[in-house]
């Protein structure tokens, strides 16, 4: 799969799909093409977070230790992006991402990702936009949540 | 030293100097016998004296003298000879004491100049043996670049001197006076003129040359000064950068600079003064002979020969007078140089030189213990960091120096490795005091380590076994040519007073490692750099350096081997994927289209880098592929990708460090050369501008960079070229390149890449760390482990070993110290550049190894945190200066309430 491939998907996540194509263009290209096999993991709950990795093909497992061992609580697939909160709040791995059959990802490193937020303010806008919908959407099941439980 | 100069160098060299000055008083009759001829030859066969009668003759070397009691002696009658022919044989004489009396300048020069080396080699042997001799604490007060610029500057100009210390004066004196008398005896008037010229300099221009004297030393002082400054400057050069004081240096520097050219200046107005004067006084002589000396010869009282000897002979006065007054000059300049280094050299409390003498035998085991008796030390304020402080460590001891921040446990490690003096009190060994003990003792059978780390430029072996380095165990053993040429090395040294130890002996004292030889030293440096954490790094440096093909012989024996062992390897562990073999007839999609191309290393500049596309035979070979063309076009698509991508970043982004195909400061360039190609054909493009962009395709990787540049039928029309490159390879390119050969070892690249074979797979993760281990796993395998390591300890750790990181030079520090298996290991606060849990780590290996081999030496350790006390049998507690606590840690927890405090 070659950068131009990478840049249409990249688009297709949604944190990247107002950003113009140049830009994910370069930040295609500061990045690493990382294959992982089956059950090997992208990284590990309490890790430190270095990397967001966006899913290019294949599918992964999103796993949480909790007291009773570990609980598979959600997976991932193409054109998702995982691990992106650590690397945007400096809070190590909630939880292991492992790879369910052959994955490829592009890894952005944060040290990169937080430059081109630095340096290009229409992405950063793209995100907290993101974000934003994220929390509100979050805001609003946690509300249906607590009158489902009154 | 001696410090007056003449007698040191009478001292040393007395015979040389009479013997010099015997030859030089022989010099002097064909020297004298020079002057009286002309005078023989314009009288006699040019004007006619004594062949008044046609057909005369005169007698040619008749040797005949008169002795007391015998009589008259004729030795040989001589010859007769005509007018012509005495003419011939009294200028043949001429030429002959000519040639005669230049021999002798030239035994003479020779002779001086090898004594003054010598005696200047011996000075200088003297001044870095009292340097090595000098009491520790000398040290905070001397500037090394001062010692070093006296050493090497400021005794210099004694070499030039000290042959002509005492046969100038003789010879310079000798011809003055033969040139003196001389004219007495031609004329005693006109020599009554000269003497008096003569006195006038010899007393008026040494008095005037007083204040140069003065300048001299302040010259000397000054420069001294700068110098040692300049050190400064060199060693604090990251201090100046942080607090923005490089202007201050900058104006010290000037300021110094200014007074050392005042100082200079005002030298050279006296100089020419006093060389104006001294010119003039000369001249004088000659223009009183001119007037008086023509004068009388035109009364008749002094006839024109006489009056030609005695201009001759003065014109040979005023250079040997000249050089006598010099001599003087020089005499005393050197004399005050001298004085003013064997000052600097002269200290109190130097240390014995049998403290230091060699020895080659085996040290006995220090068997008694070691004891800080009633010790007292304080620091150069005088605030005490030691009181009245006694204890005892026996053989076997194992003992943690606890103490608060800034106490005298540091200290205590100090004074036990000898490197502070107590105030009163004493370390004692037995019944000596551990300072009276001779270094080959201490040196051999104690070691010490501390964070305070000192190295030596030169590579981490040197380094790791310098502290085994006390004699030269193992002589080397010479060749023919070599076994004379280490004759006169050790005739020279013995007569410049120097020590003819052979440098090039093996010094390595292998015994007292726990080893037999250089074969097996890895057994011992192999667990000792495990024990302290530095393996890693060190087989890293191996892996990543090329080995030397005729020291590392087993690796490059078995590389065929390895390769194949690490490619099963990969296979069973399912992993053949991480590494992409390189393969004579195939493209490897993981290198670069460069390496693709070449399919070798490089070995000269003609075909590295941008050389490559400028070699004009291997354009020929692109040319003759049609490969220029598509490369051409592959380098603009990359140009125009890479501008496309970073033309708006600022040239110090980060992101630049991915770009491998062009510098932030080449783009701008880049972009020009796009605009001005653009549409060009091929065809027409200037030899250059197709070099820079054909240039950028050699960097291409496509896994890595995934531009989307290659197709199959460029890959193998890449492979074709590679083909054609190696079958009409002309001779001068041949020791340019080394080919790739599965069963070769290849000079010229990485261990790691030779053992490889191939390129790691971009995009694996995990995949360099997996496939080093592996690789690791192998070599240990094939016991090449040790070699690689030897190849990682080829490395140069720059001055002061600051190309390591201070971890490093800190874990070395301490591999030095328990590599020598001694029987007191005193360690002073190690690793403080490491975190505490890698200290802990590293302090139970220490404590584990230095007991490999059934040995059991005493450890004395002062520990960074008070934690670590608890792997000891025995632990010490210092508040402050005082020792206040003393036994094991359990007992300490429960009784000692400041160790206590301590722990928690």
């Amino acid at each position: 799969m070659m950068l131009k491939e990478e840049v249409g998907m990249l688009r297709q996540v949604p944190l990247f799909s107002g950003i113009e194509p140049a830009k994910l263009k370069l930040l295609a290209f500061t990045s690493d093409r990382v294959s992982y096999r089956d059950g090997q993991d992208l990284f590990r709950q309490g890790d430190e977070g270095d990397a967001a990795y966006v899913i290019l093909s294949g599918e992964a497992d999103i796993i949480v230790d909790s007291d009773a061992g570990p609980i598979t609580v959600a997976h991932v697939e193409p054109n998702s992006i995982v691990g992106e909160i650590a690397i945007l709040c400096d809070v190590s791995r909630t939880a292991t991402v492992r790879a369910r059959g052959p994955v490829e990802t592009l890894r952005i490193r944060k040290d990169h990702f937080l430059r081109m937020l630095r340096e290009f303010p229409e992405m950063t806008i793209e995100i907290v936009r993101v974000l934003a919908n994220r929390l509100s959407s979050t805001t609003a099941e946690l509300a249906e949540a607590k009158s489902n439980h009154h | 030293m001696e410090p007056s100069l003449l007698r040191y160098i009478w001292t040393h060299t007395w015979r040389q100097q009479l013997w010099i000055v015997a030859i030089v008083v022989l010099s002097m009759i064909p020297y004298y016998m020079s002057f009286d001829l002309p005078k023989l030859i314009v009288n006699g066969p040019i004007q006619g004296g004594g062949f008044e009668k046609p057909g005369a003759t005169q007698t040619f070397m008749n040797i005949a003298y008169d002795f007391p009691l015998i009589g008259h002696v004729e030795f040989f009658s001589g010859f007769q000879l005509g007018r012509e022919q005495m003419l011939l044989a009294l200028s043949m004489v001429f030429l002959l004491l000519v040639v005669i009396n230049g021999l002798f300048k030239l035994y003479i020069n020779t002779y001086k100049g090898r004594l003054g080396e010598r005696m200047l080699r011996r000075v200088r042997y003297q001044l870095v043996d009292l340097v090595l001799r000098f009491p520790i604490s000398h040290f905070k007060r001397v500037k090394s670049a001062e010692v070093a610029t006296m050493i090497k500057d400021e005794v210099e100009p004694m070499g030039g001197f000290i042959g002509d210390a005492f046969v100038q004066p003789v010879f310079l004196g000798g011809q003055a006076l033969t040139a003196l008398i001389f004219i007495m005896v031609q004329s005693f008037w006109l020599g009554l003129i000269a003497l008096a010229i003569v006195a006038v300099q010899i007393v008026l221009i040494p008095r005037m040359r007083r204040r140069l004297l003065v300048l001299g030393r302040e010259r000397q002082l000054t420069a001294r000064e700068l110098s040692g400054r300049v050190g400064e400057i060199v060693d604090g050069i990251g201090a100046i950068h942080i607090n923005d004081t490089s202007n201050f240096e900058r104006a010290d520097i000037a300021a110094r600079l200014g007074r050392i050219f005042k100082i200079r200046y005002d030298l050279y107005q006296w100089k020419f003064m006093v060389k104006f004067i001294n010119n003039f006084l000369a001249q004088i002589t000659p223009f009183l002979f001119y007037m008086i000396g023509g004068y009388l010869a035109l009364e008749g009282r002094l006839d024109v020969g006489q009056l030609v000897a005695v201009i001759a002979a003065y014109k040979d006065l005023p250079g040997p007078m000249k050089d006598l007054i010099d001599w003087d000059q020089m005499r005393q300049d050197v004399q005050v140089k001298y004085a003013q280094v064997v000052e600097q050299f002269t200290v109190d409390r130097m240390l014995e030189a049998k403290q230091q003498a060699i020895t080659l035998d085996a040290i006995s085991p220090m068997a008694g213990a070691l004891a800080a008796v009633n010790l007292t030390m304080h620091d150069d304020g005088g605030a005490p960091l030691v009181e009245h402080v006694s204890f005892e460590v026996h053989p076997g001891d194992h003992v943690a120096l606890v103490g608060t921040a800034a106490g005298g446990a540091d200290s205590l490690g100090e004074a036990f490795a000898r490197l502070t003096q107590p105030i009163s009190g004493r370390v004692t060994h037995g019944d000596s005091d551990l300072l009276d003990i001779s270094e080959s003792v201490t040196g051999r059978r104690m070691a010490y380590a501390s964070s305070d780390v000192s190295m030596f430029q030169g590579t981490l072996r040197d380094n790791l076994l310098y502290g085994l380095k006390h004699a030269p165990m193992r002589p080397k053993t010479y060749d023919e040519g070599g076994m004379t040429q280490r004759k006169w090395e050790i005739a020279e040294a013995r007569n410049a007073g120097n020590p003819d130890f052979d440098i090039l002996s093996d010094w390595i004292d292998y015994e007292s490692a726990g080893v037999k030889g250089p074969d097996d030293i890895y057994n011992a440096i192999r667990p000792v750099l495990e024990a302290v954490l530095l393996s890693r790094d060190v087989l890293d440096l191996g892996l990543r350096s090329p080995a030397h093909p005729a020291r590392h012989t087993k690796l490059v024996e078995h590389i065929g081997e390895l390769r194949s062992a690490l490619r099963a390897r990969l296979e069973k562990a399912d992993m053949s994927g991480m590494v992409v073999p390189f393969e004579p007839g195939s493209y490897n999609r993981e290198a670069t289209v460069g390496e693709n191309l070449l399919f070798g290393a490089a070995t000269g500049p003609e075909l590295r880098g941008k050389g490559l596309a400028e070699n004009p035979y291997f354009i020929s070979v692109l040319r003759e592929s049609g490969l220029g063309e598509r490369l051409y076009t592959m380098g603009l698509d990359i140009a125009e990708q890479a501008i496309e991508l970073f033309a708006d970043l600022p040239p110090d982004h980060p992101f630049f460090q991915q770009l491998a195909f062009m510098t932030p400061e080449e783009i701008p360039t880049f972009q020009a050369l796009l605009q001005k190609l653009k549409g060009k054909p091929f065809a027409s493009v200037s030899s250059d501008d197709r070099a820079a962009i054909i240039a950028l395709s050699f960097a291409y990787i496509e896994p890595r960079h995934r531009f989307g540049l290659l197709t199959d039928e460029l890959m193998k029309k890449i492979v074709d070229a590679r083909e054609a490159f190696y079958r009409n390879m002309p001779d001068d390119l041949k020791g340019a390149i080394e080919r790739y050969d599965p069963n070769r070892y290849t000079d010229a690249a990485s261990v790691m890449d030779n053992v490889l074979f191939g390129r790691l797979s971009h995009g694996q993760a995990d995949g360099a760390e997996r496939v080093r281990t592996m690789v690791c796993e192998i070599l240990d395998e094939y016991g090449v482990y040790d070699e690689v390591l030897d190849v990682g300890l080829s490395f140069n750790v720059g001055v002061g070993g600051r190309r390591l990181s201070g971890a490093q030079r800190q874990k070395l520090d301490l591999a030095r110290a328990i590599l020598k298996r001694s029987d007191f290991l005193i360690i002073n606060r190690p690793l403080l550049a490491l975190d505490s849990r890698t200290q802990d780590q590293i302090l139970r290996n220490v404590l584990e190894e230095v007991k490999r081999g059934d040995r059991n030496p005493a450890v004395l350790w002062v520990v960074s945190a008070p934690a670590m006390s608890q792997y000891f049998d025995r632990v010490l507690v210092f508040d402050g200066s005082h020792l206040v606590g003393d036994g094991t840690n359990e007992t300490l927890r429960s009784d000692n309430a400041i160790f206590k405090q301590l722990v928690s």
